[in-house]
């Protein structure tokens, strides 16, 4: 098993290497540079000015130059500055946008698997009867309407006419001197809105795996003795069949790792939430070379941490694979 | 099934949001930011940096303008007045300014302000280390003194009008930044200004907060807070609005015209309309030989009713482009020469006499070949788009073939303006307080990368042109930018479209409003809620 994990381990970072390099080529391969982004049209920026921008940034030195120099202080942990006017450190520009991503994906991903999960078991159990097919409907919906659409109407609904919720932004003017209790509600009312779409439009995938794989279990020999022997059908169901449904889910749950700090453009555009999306969407669209790279990064450790875990976690908990290839 | 459920269910969806419709009271739903004297507006995008030498950014200048000053300003009228500086003068030969400060002006640690800071902020412009895009304006300065604390002079080596306006930029502390590295200086994130509000606080991708400057030269603003809220998205942005979220905002011609027009909406904001600073065209590659006849680009011209592309594009929120100018100010000439108006017979009559026929499918055709063309614009600008398609209906009309191709942005410089591999394009320019035309118009401006892509070479326009930015005689210099838009109205190498209304909308809580030539920021400091 150590030498397993060891082997898995050292593998990372030839695979890191990997992506970093053809990110990094593909990147600079999009026609316009950061320069270009910044002055094109401008009547105001002569050639040489564009230059002076040019050699500021690093851009007029060969490719591998500048790939070597950004892998250089990678290694040093240091993510370089932003192309982007301020030319702020790309790691500073992360940090302060990662903790309100993080915190908006953890709560909807426990909310998307704490009703997907139920729900797709009910479907399973409850197959083929219009109690299914209600589901099926449900979550099909969320799944199919358009996330922009629907926030709008639940703005214009809840915020506009209602006036119950915010409509968009994390925290109300003048927060700061609410007491502790009064930000948090605060906060609390901000994200009610945006966390209740997008775990509505998530549902649809998780909860229709989980009753496929339920379903599959549920038609196995072993739960057709389970309820030979006469047990309840409700401990076949929880603790006989669930127990095995449960294990690809875990392989899901590793791969939702790298999309913690990931986040939609779509969704934090229309909710104003300072996110990752936002930021990585910014950054490409300005060719903002290092904090794409910097973004990219990240997402990939986190992607390939995850496939670790869930391979581990799946080695946990089913003996067959601990077993079999020790 | 899946797409019959989903219709059933944007109906349900529909049906519930439209039956809520019962006017609610509106005093509960204001932010808690929204009273007081806090005035809170809107924007797109988040100011890049704060430092307006490095920032090219629309939304860091909203900022900037509210925390520095220049040396000169535009007025309510758009014509130049003293900011930071008191007055000035220009020496007979026009070749020097002198420029008489302002006393006991304070920047906003305490410190006074000087001719120190204006020689500072010349220098670290044309600095080659400073990664600005406005070195070129004061790349013409030959020397710039500062004899005492309270006057600047600019020499130039030949008379450069625009050169007065240039003053205009933002004045930075020397105090805070000499001898220091501007691109790693802490003010690009919490700048120290002159200017009527001083910054208080950023919080990065939400807002930025600015706070009235109780010592300011022309008295305190009235309005005590300002803050500028990032709302990416315009539609979130009027939500925000209706619920009182933002004080002011930009509207969409829709907006503008079908939903903002109930008595309830009417009662809580004042709309406003005048011209925006920018103008649409069709330009066309001056390079290919379909393009090089004049009588070609003027039968277009003719055959494109520009009222309609207002009235289709803008919902009638603008008016028709005749030159590079916007209507009202000092340069524009209302009356032009030699101006096509839309006439589709005129039209077909130039292009016979250009030697097209009509071949049989209704095209027009010349030596064999057929009059068709691409027009190119860019990605996400709905306006283009929809004018595009005008265009392409009305040209059909008269026997001219149109495509329209959209591809985006950066693609769009790089593979087909930069290379000149384009046929026509439809784009905006915004149209600069001084009317100098030299970037977008000399002939010398055609190299990659510059702004005269379409490659029009004309040595009269080239002379008014220099003409025209070499003296600081008003009267001299209008008779130039006349005759220059007369020779555009006839040769026509882009046909000028439109001038879009810029459309504010401020809440009516917001008093002391003085709609102007320049808009209704003029005098924000005077703005106030009663």
């Amino acid at each position: 098993m150590a030498n397993y994990l060891i082997k898995r381990i050292l593998m990372l970072i030839p695979l890191l290497l990997g992506i970093t390099l053809i990110t990094f080529t593909v990147i600079h391969l999009a026609p316009g540079e950061p320069v270009e982004m910044q002055t094109a049209m401008s009547p105001k920026v002569s050639a040489q000015s564009r230059a002076r921008l040019r050699e500021f940034y690093g851009l007029d030195k060969p490719l591998h130059v500048q790939y070597g120099k950004w892998l250089g202080n990678l290694s040093r942990l240091d993510f370089g500055r932003s192309f982007a006017p301020d030319n702020r450190p790309v790691l500073d520009k992360i940090k302060e946008r990662i903790p309100i991503t993080i915190s908006l994906n953890v709560i909807a991903l426990i909310l998307e698997f704490g009703l997907a999960l139920p729900i797709g078991i009910l479907a399973a159990v409850h197959r083929d009867t219009l109690l299914d097919r209600a589901i099926s409907v449900f979550v099909f919906v969320g799944f199919a309407v358009p996330t922009f659409w629907l926030a709008l109407l639940c703005m214009y609904f809840f915020g506009v006419k209602l006036s119950w919720l915010p409509i968009s932004g994390i925290h109300s003017l003048g927060s700061e001197q609410l007491p502790f209790f009064g930000r948090v509600l605060d906060l609390g009312k901000h994200l009610v809105l945006p966390i209740a779409i997008a775990t509505f439009g998530s549902l649809a995938g998780l909860s229709r795996y989980m009753r496929s794989t339920m379903i599959e279990v549920l038609s196995q020999d072993y739960i057709t003795t389970a309820r030979a022997k006469g047990v309840k059908e409700r401990v076949v169901i929880y603790r006989h069949a669930l127990k095995n449904a449960l294990l690809p889910v875990i392989t899901l749950l590793g791969f939702s790792l790298p999309a913690l700090i990931g986040g939609s453009v779509i969704f934090e555009t229309i909710f104003s939430i300072p996110g990752m999306g936002q930021l990585f969407y910014q950054g490409v669209m300005a060719r903002d070379y290092p904090l794409v790279m910097g973004i990219l990064v990240i997402g990939a450790c986190l992607t390939l941490i995850g496939n670790l875990l869930a391979d581990l976690s799946y080695a946990l908990a089913d003996p067959r694979i601990r077993h079999g290839k020790g | 099934m899946i797409p019959l459920r989903r219709l059933l269910l944007l109906v349900l969806l529909t049906l519930t949001a439209c039956s809520q419709g019962a006017p609610a009271d509106r005093a509960g739903s204001r932010g808690p930011g929204a009273n007081g004297s806090s005035f809170v507006t809107g924007s797109i995008g988040e100011p890049s940096t704060l430092i307006p030498t490095l920032a090219t950014d629309t939304s860091s200048s909203d900022i900037a303008g509210l925390v520095y000053n220049g040396l000169v300003r535009y007025d309510k009228n758009l014509k130049l007045e003293g900011d930071l500086a008191e007055s000035w003068e220009v020496s007979p030969d026009g070749l020097q300014i002198t420029f008489h400060l302002r006393r006991g002006v304070k920047w906003h640690d305490g410190k006074d302000f000087t001719s120190r800071d204006v020689l500072y902020t010349y220098r670290v412009t044309v600095d080659p280390k400073t990664p600005t895009a406005y070195a070129e304006d004061f790349k013409q300065v030959q020397s710039a003194q500062a004899p005492d604390a309270y006057t600047f002079k600019v020499r130039y080596a030949k008379p450069f009008a625009p050169a007065l306006a240039s003053w205009g930029m933002n004045i930075l502390p020397a105090h805070l930044l000499e001898g220091r590295d501007i691109t790693k200086s802490p003010l690009a994130r919490s700048p120290i200004g002159t200017g009527p509000y001083i910054f208080k606080e950023w919080i990065p991708g939400q807002r930025l907060i600015l706070e009235a400057n109780p010592n300011y030269w022309e008295g305190k603003p009235r309005l005590s807070r300002y803050v500028y809220r990032i709302i990416p998205d315009s539609s979130t942005m009027y939500m925000e609005l209706k619920a009182g979220g933002v004080d002011m905002m930009g509207l969409s011609p829709v907006q503008y015209q079908r939903q903002t027009n109930t008595k309830e909406f009417l009662a809580r904001f004042n709309k406003y309309r005048y011209p925006a600073s920018a103008y649409t065209y069709l330009g066309y590659n001056l390079r290919l030989p379909m393009f090089q006849d004049a009588r070609v680009r003027r039968a277009i011209t003719c055959a494109i009713n520009k009222e309609e592309i207002i009235q289709g594009v803008l919902l009638g929120m603008g008016q028709i482009a005749h030159g590079p100018y916007k209507p009202g100010t000092w340069a524009y000439k209302a009356k032009v020469e030699n101006d096509p108006g839309y006439d589709p017979a005129r039209a077909q009559a130039l292009l016979r006499e250009a030697g097209y026929v009509m071949g049989a499918d209704g095209i027009l055709t010349k030596d064999g070949k057929p009059l068709s063309f691409t027009i190119l614009t860019n990605q996400g600008n709905d306006q283009r788009l929809k004018a595009a398609q005008i265009i392409q209906m009305r040209l059909k009309r008269v026997g001219i073939d149109v495509k329209i191709r959209v591809v985006e942005w950066a693609s769009f410089l790089t593979n087909f303006i930069d290379k000149g591999k384009f046929e026509a394009v439809l784009l905006g320019w915004t149209i600069s307080q001084d009317p100098d035309l030299f970037d977008v118009w000399h002939s010398s401006k055609t190299g990659p990368k510059e702004l005269n892509f379409i490659n029009y070479k004309n040595p009269e326009l080239d002379r008014l042109i220099v003409e025209g930015r070499g003296t600081f005689d008003m009267e001299k210099r209008r008779d130039c930018y006349y005759r220059i838009q007369e020779i555009l109205a006839k040769d026509q190498p882009y046909t000028f479209l439109y001038v879009p209304d810029a459309l504010p909308v401020v809440s009516s809580r917001i008093k002391g409003i003085e709609p102007a030539p320049a808009g209704i920021m003029h005098n924000f400091i005077k703005w106030y809620v009663e």
